[in-house]
């Protein structure tokens, strides 16, 4: 008999919904982040609206992630020992924790999340201080804002995954790649949110959301696979309730139907591109709740 | 992984969380590899043995080891334990008992613990890892994956964005 995962051994950190919430919402806002970058400074100008949309969602979306984040805390008065040594006020990081340089990332992640928002808001008319429409491209201090704040958005999205990778529970610390499958699905949910948000806009903008995302969906495909051959005798585990959610609710209600809907909506222009954008943002949300309860119930 | 820094290793090499510094993330609870972390419901810090701390401090051995009656808990200078135990081993073998083995007292094991327990089964049977490793193990290659997950996504949006984009 062939001995079991010393994963098994350990004790739950008790992470349920208001993390599982935080990661959804995580990954949405840094992957909304740099998809307004990258429309930025890809797209023409049919894509900028949907990448003012973009600043829009992220940085109201990166307050709710810090709220939560806080509100997790046993002891959430405490939350700045993540940043400073509560003793000597010295700043506290450690490179080589993924919840010490994510904690920092994301707080970084938040003030470049609040300049490309207030450079946002300042595209509108109505806002009186012009200058600020400068945090956005093409200007110099706009590209700087777009480029640093979305290799952060990038973290923000993948760093979580990697978090769980770095511990001793099943299923997390079994695989190494949750970062890559949250990362890719950080985009994916992204691209769908600001597909819905955005259906106003210029339709070949959407398409170009939907394009993108149909991309991601088969990447995450691709990678859910993979993640599931990596565990090996733990996969186990998710023969049960959760391998039943993880394959009809994220595998073919969250991607593989909205897969078709897109190339419907690709195709004939119709409506069932909001199906799909819909269905993936279920699907996304489902993943980290298989990620993360079938490790803590184990 | 302690993002507060509370978990201290002591002037005794052995490990304290320190709970005026502890937020209560969780996050050493599920890096350590024998479960030993918990939350104590009534301050909502974590909460490990601390080897008697305090008792150490004043020249004490660990109530544990002092008060156990069968003397299955033995405290002292780790050298000197592992040679205790070794004899121990080779007695209870030459008794017949080919099962008997140490657990966590060699190098091999993370590297070397300071606390190690003598077996007569597999560690499993006893609720111990088999195979117990460093929850850092997974950060370079996790690390990696994810930044060429950064770079294929940032192409994709490339392409999707600007040969769609641009077209009216
Ligand atoms: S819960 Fe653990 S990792 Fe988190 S601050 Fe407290 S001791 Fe450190
Ligand atoms: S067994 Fe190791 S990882 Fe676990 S609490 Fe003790 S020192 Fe920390």
């Amino acid at each position: 008999m062939s001995a079991p995962s010393s994963t098994l051994f350990t004790a739950p950190p008790e992470w349920h919904w208001l993390i599982i919430f935080y990661f959804f919402l995580g990954g949405i806002a840094g992957g909304a982040y740099f998809l307004g970058a990258l429309m930025d400074l890809f797209g023409g100008p049919l894509q900028r609206p949907l990448a003012r949309l973009a600043y829009l969602v992220a940085f109201p979306l990166t307050v709710v992630c810090g709220l939560l984040l806080i509100a997790d805390l046993r002891r959430p008065l405490r939350f700045w020992h993540m940043m400073l040594q509560s003793e000597t006020l010295r700043p506290m990081l450690k490179v080589w924790s993924p919840m010490s340089l994510g904690s920092w990332a994301l707080l970084l992640f938040g003030f470049f999340a609040f300049l490309a928002f207030l450079g946002a808001l300042a595209e509108d008319e109505r806002w009186r201080w012009r200058g600020l429409a400068r945090l956005r491209p093409p200007g110099l201090l706009g590209l700087v804002v777009a480029v640093l704040g979305g290799v952060l958005g990038f973290f923000v999205a993948g760093y979580t995954g990697v978090l769980l990778t770095v511990t001793n529970r099943p299923i997390w610390g079994d695989t190494t790649l949750l970062g890559l499958v949250f990362l890719i699905s950080g985009a994916s949910t992204a691209a769908a949110l600001l597909a819905l948000l955005g259906q106003r806009r210029a339709a070949s903008s959407v398409h170009a959301l939907e394009r993108f995302d149909s991309i991601m969906l088969v990447l995450e495909l691709v990678a859910l696979i993979a993640l599931v051959v990596s565990l090996g005798g733990v996969a186990r585990l998710w023969l049960s309730v959760w391998g039943a959610l993880l394959v009809l609710g994220v595998v073919v209600l969250g991607i593989l139907i909205p897969l078709g809907l897109y190339r419907r909506s690709l195709r004939f222009g119709d409506a069932s591109g909001v199906a799909a954008a819909a269905l993936v943002l279920a699907g996304g949300f489902l993943l980290r709740v298989v990620i993360i309860l079938s490790s803590e119930g184990a | 992984m302690c993002p507060t820094g509370a978990i201290i290793r002591t002037e005794f090499d052995t490990v304290v969380i320190q709970s005026d510094v502890c937020n209560g993330c969780r996050d050493c609870i599920g890096a350590c590899p024998f479960g030993v972390i918990d939350i104590n419901p009534a301050s909502g810090t974590a909460q490990k043995c601390t080897l008697c701390y305090d008792r150490l401090q004043v020249g004490l051995e660990p109530a544990c080891a002092k008060a156990c009656p069968t003397a299955s808990i033995q405290f002292g200078p780790v050298a000197d334990l592992r040679k205790r135990a070794d004899a121990r081993v080779s007695q209870l073998q030459n008794a017949g008992e080919t099962r008997a083995q140490l657990y966590g007292a060699d190098d091999k094991m993370l590297g070397g613990l300071n606390s190690f327990f003598l077996l007569v089964d597999r560690p499993e049977v006893y609720g111990l890892p088999p195979d117990p490793r460093l929850p850092t193990r997974n950060l370079k290659s996790s690390s990696w994956l994810s930044v060429i997950g950064a770079v294929v996504v940032s192409v994709a949006g490339l392409i999707s964005f600007r040969t769609r984009g641009s077209r009216a």
